[in-house]
């Protein structure tokens, strides 16, 4: 079957029932994509498929239809997104494997709200899972993100 | 017998030597340098200067020994070395190094460094000051108990000094001019006429000459980088999706592992059947390990989906099979024959309790997973001639004396390539992962074999943090705390711990007691009693260790006490602080949360301190009563590390650790039926998440003589903060974790 990710198109042979999450990671080598809980409880895993944000882990590949965007997709480190660039301005990583799902959450939230109220970013975020606790940092982030995009 | 073997049941000696595969480290050892690791490595022309600095052609790279779990060491190791030889962030590579005797950490690694000012006293210092049995144990290069800052901070900008007077030298030899007259600027020595040497043009030079090792560190004044915000090296490659973790390894040629062990820890496996796993596509094998069995696939998931596939036969669990029996294990263990210790015993607990009305409490706190985000994993090939293996581990010495006892290899042919790790909590401590993938690889020499665990075996196969009883009992007299006594029943972690390494420690383990012997109060009064619970479950370290648990039972006994005694919480607390750096925790925490101003209707607040790992913190909290439950409002925290490296990653590592103590107290235990964890996935065990996280403002400070590790400490105040706080806005005490059993939370 033919997926697009990243812009790119690819041919994958892969039962039906695999989970895209695996597809990108094993199959297409796209590791920024996270692997942490497999029953979507975690959101490590969060990328978009039509811009809007989905748990690959729950998403068979076969019920994918529309672009995948994933972190590595979404801006690169010469080129970062907004949402990225409000992410190393907040300085909101400590260990990082949870941070690329939170980015891509927060990055739909905002395509979605531009100007989310707090209570709208705890909705949205707190399907994300951070060990760390980076919490309060991912709140700033966001907010700092909305400001960006809005002063372009 | 590899050798695993020969240092199975050895001893390790604290406070004097250590014996880790034979070698013996002792006092003659201060003036006898390790052999400096990357000389072996370096090309021609490649200057090193010590065991953290090498320069190689264009590239200068610094070598941070401890592992990065997301403390964000790999940063401020790199810092520290910065500091003094004058590079600026972006000048440089960073680098884990590879397992060496020149890295093991605190007064062991100091003994290799020739350039350290002698300090009599320092091994006993350190081993007075910080209260973690682990890092005791760990006298090698390892990484826990808040132990990096500490380790590093003479040490690393030491290497930087001794690297930037050498690169000085060789200056001077190139130009002529006498080194007083020259300077170094930016990864340049800058000449009297201002012009500049770049570090690796004189590199060459440099590796001819003896290291100069007299060196002066600066003046913190002076310091470019220390102590300033920065942004942490790490902070691009974590935001982009381009930071490589352990799991996300390539070795061309790789199969892909999964495993299925008895999930009755350290129980058998009777037989299987696994005729279906192996008709499944993309499976290649599946192949016997200690416990259990794993499938070898062409893909994580098809190994994940075949695992699933195998029927299995337990056996039982070497331990009560359920959690009741735990909880009544723990409660008969306060007796004589059981006592560790009796760590303290000030005044005359006894007769004033005798004398006075006393209160009677008991507490609880359960198992809890580390779960960290990143499951655990290693990528090991195995050939004739040597083991690589790729992994986020604390303990990387350890980690190849393991896998050379697996293989039959010596120590020294086993590469180890460190990863950035997705958390840890204390989980990569642990060897189980590393072992599996390395039986599986050794039954399959010449493949990479890159283990995954899943989430569900990652929680399965945990070795939680050790659950506990405290029994207190006090008095209080004329409107003050006058006496408390309490006893805490646990399971010894560290006995549990060591023992999977086959390694026996004798004496008490400070573990029980951790947290609550060690508080700086004068309190008139106060006995502290640790009772070595039998093992249960196979336990293991968990962020902050011992203290994780008594931090809760100490400081709520002592607010349970101090209301019996109608005094305010924050200044009986500063009443009985005599110890100076402590108090000004009290009492700067006390200011920042502007204690004993007006609250709204159904506020209360709550104060804890505790002292470990030789940080004083002190947390207020404040909740708001709603219809809908408790809800979490603002926390204040106050800590003493004596010198703040980096404020911002300080600030992060803080409000981390509040949330980190606070998810779990509120939502978290592993319970144990028919002898297995019965939280299998973050459903069922998810610490915080974001709605529940409040505001947390943040203070460091700076009065402390020692430099010291923030990781750990702010973890054990906050669940007692916030008992006290639920009490204050309810009038409600809880006395056991996981609080959401007793009250709900928004």
């Amino acid at each position: 079957m033919q997926l697009v990710v990243d812009g790119k198109t690819h041919e994958v042979d892969v039962e039906d029932d695999m989970p895209l999450l695996w597809v990108l990671r094993d199959e297409l080598n796209i590791k920024g994509v996270k692997y942490g809980c497999g029953i979507a409880a975690c959101g490590a895993c969060t990328v978009h498929i039509n811009g809007e944000a989905v748990r690959s882990c729950q998403t068979f590949v076969s019920d994918v239809e529309g672009p995948v965007t994933t972190i590595n997709g979404l801006g690169t480190p010469d080129l970062m997104h907004t949402v990225q660039e409000a992410w190393t301005e907040t300085q909101v990583a400590q260990c990082g494997y949870c941070q690329s799902g939170q980015i891509m959450q927060a990055a739909s939230l905002l395509n979605e709200n531009p100007n989310p109220t707090d209570d709208e970013i705890d909705e949205a975020m707190s399907g994300n899972l951070c060990r760390c606790g980076t919490y309060p940092r991912i709140r700033a982030a966001v907010k700092l993100a909305a400001t960006k995009a809005q002063g372009v | 017998m590899g050798k695993v073997g020969k240092i199975a049941r050895r001893t390790f000696l604290i406070g004097s030597a250590a014996v880790v595969g034979g070698v013996a480290f002792g006092v003659y050892k201060v003036k006898t340098p390790h052999a400096n690791p990357l000389e072996q490595d370096l090309a021609g022309g490649a200057a090193t200067f010590n065991p953290w600095v090498v320069i190689d052609g264009d590239t200068i790279t610094l070598i941070g020994p401890h592992g990065d779990k997301g403390q964000g060491v790999a940063h401020s190791q790199a810092v520290l070395i910065a500091e003094e030889m004058d590079l600026e962030l972006g000048q440089f590579e960073v680098s884990f190094g590879k397992p060496d005797k020149a890295y093991w950490n605190t007064a062991m690694a100091d003994e290799s460094v020739p350039f350290m000012s002698t300090d009599e006293s320092f091994a006993a210092e350190t081993m007075r000051g910080v209260m973690g049995g682990v890092l005791k144990l760990m006298g090698l290069q390892g990484t826990g108990g808040s132990t990096t800052i500490p380790d590093s901070f003479d040490k690393l900008r030491k290497a930087g000094a001794v690297a930037r007077e050498t690169l000085k030298a060789a200056a001077a030899q190139k130009s002529g001019i006498n080194t007083t007259a020259l300077r170094t600027e930016a990864g340049h020595v800058i000449l009297p006429d201002g012009s500049q040497l770049s570090y690796q043009e004189l590199a060459p030079i440099a590796a001819g000459l003896d290291p100069v090792t007299e060196v002066t560190l600066r003046d913190p004044s002076q310091w470019r980088l220390i102590g300033k915000p920065m942004k942490r090296l790490d902070i691009l490659a974590k935001s982009t999706g381009t930071q490589t973790y352990g799991i996300d390894v390539e070795v061309p040629g790789a199969v892909h592992a999964a495993i299925k062990v008895n999930p009755r820890q350290g129980g058998v496996l009777n037989g299987y059947d696994a005729t279906e796993a192996l008709a499944m596509r993309g499976v290649s094998k599946v192949v016997e390990i200690t416990g259990g069995v794993a499938v070898v696939a062409d893909n994580t998931w098809r190994a994940f989906q075949a695992a699933d596939a195998i029927e299995f036969d337990w056996g039982d669990a070497p331990y009560p099979a359920e959690m009741e029996d735990h909880w009544k294990a723990l409660g008969a263990s306060f007796k004589d024959e059981l006592l560790d210790k009796e760590w303290r015993n000030d005044g005359d607990v006894e007769t004033a309790i005798a004398e006075g009305k006393a209160l009677e409490l008991e507490y609880r706190a359960p198992y809890v997973a580390h779960a960290p985000l990143e499951p655990l994993n290693a990528t090991v090939l195995v050939e004739e001639d040597g083991v690589i293996v790729w992994t986020g581990h604390q303990v990387p010495r350890q980690l190849q004396l393991l896998v050379a006892g697996i293989t039959g290899h010596e120590q020294e042919q086993v590469t180890f390539h460190n990863q950035f790790m997705g958390g840890s909590f204390g989980h990569r401590l642990e060897f189980e992962h590393i072992k599996q993938a390395t039986e599986i690889a050794n039954q399959m020499r010449g493949t990479p074999v890159k283990l995954t665990y899943s989430r569900e075996e990652d929680m399965a196969h945990d070795f939680p943090r050790h659950p506990g009883v405290a029994r207190a009992a006090g008095t209080v007299k004329d409107g003050k705390v006058e006496a408390l006594d309490l006893q805490v029943a646990m399971p010894s972690v560290i006995a549990s711990q060591m023992g999977r390494a086959e390694i026996s420690l004798p004496g008490p383990d400070s573990q029980i007691a951790a947290g609550s012997w060690n508080n700086p109060y004068s309190l008139p009064n106060y006995r502290m009693r640790a009772y070595r619970a039998p093992e249960l479950a196979p336990v293991s370290s968990w962020r902050s260790v011992g203290a994780s648990a008594n931090g809760f039972f100490f400081d709520s006994a002592l607010d349970e006490l101090i209301h019996a005694a109608g005094a305010d919480p924050m200044e009986e607390r500063i009443r009985l602080m005599e110890h100076d750096v402590s108090r000004k925790v009290l009492e700067a925490v006390a200011e920042m949360s502007s204690w004993g101003g007006q609250l709204r209707p159904n506020q209360g607040r709550g104060v804890a301190f505790i002292e470990s790992f030789g940080v004083p913190t002190a947390e207020v909290i404040e909740v708001t009563n709603t219809e809908d439950g408790i809800r979490i409002d603002k926390v204040w925290v106050a800590a003493d590390v004596g010198t703040v490296v980096d404020p911002v990653n300080f600030e992060n590592l803080v409000q981390g650790g509040v949330v980190f103590g606070l998810g779990h107290a509120i939502n978290c235990e592993i319970t144990y039926s028919d002898g297995m964890a019965e939280q299998s996935n973050f459903d069922s065990h998810e610490g915080m998440r974001l709605y529940q996280c409040p505001e947390i403002i943040v203070k460091g400070l700076e009065n402390g003589a020692k430099v010291r590790g923030i990781g750990e400490p702010p973890v054990p105040p906050a669940a007692p903060a916030l008992a006290n706080a639920i009490f204050a806005a309810t009038g409600q005490r809880i006395r056991e974790m996981p609080f959401y059993k007793h009250i709900s939370f928004v």
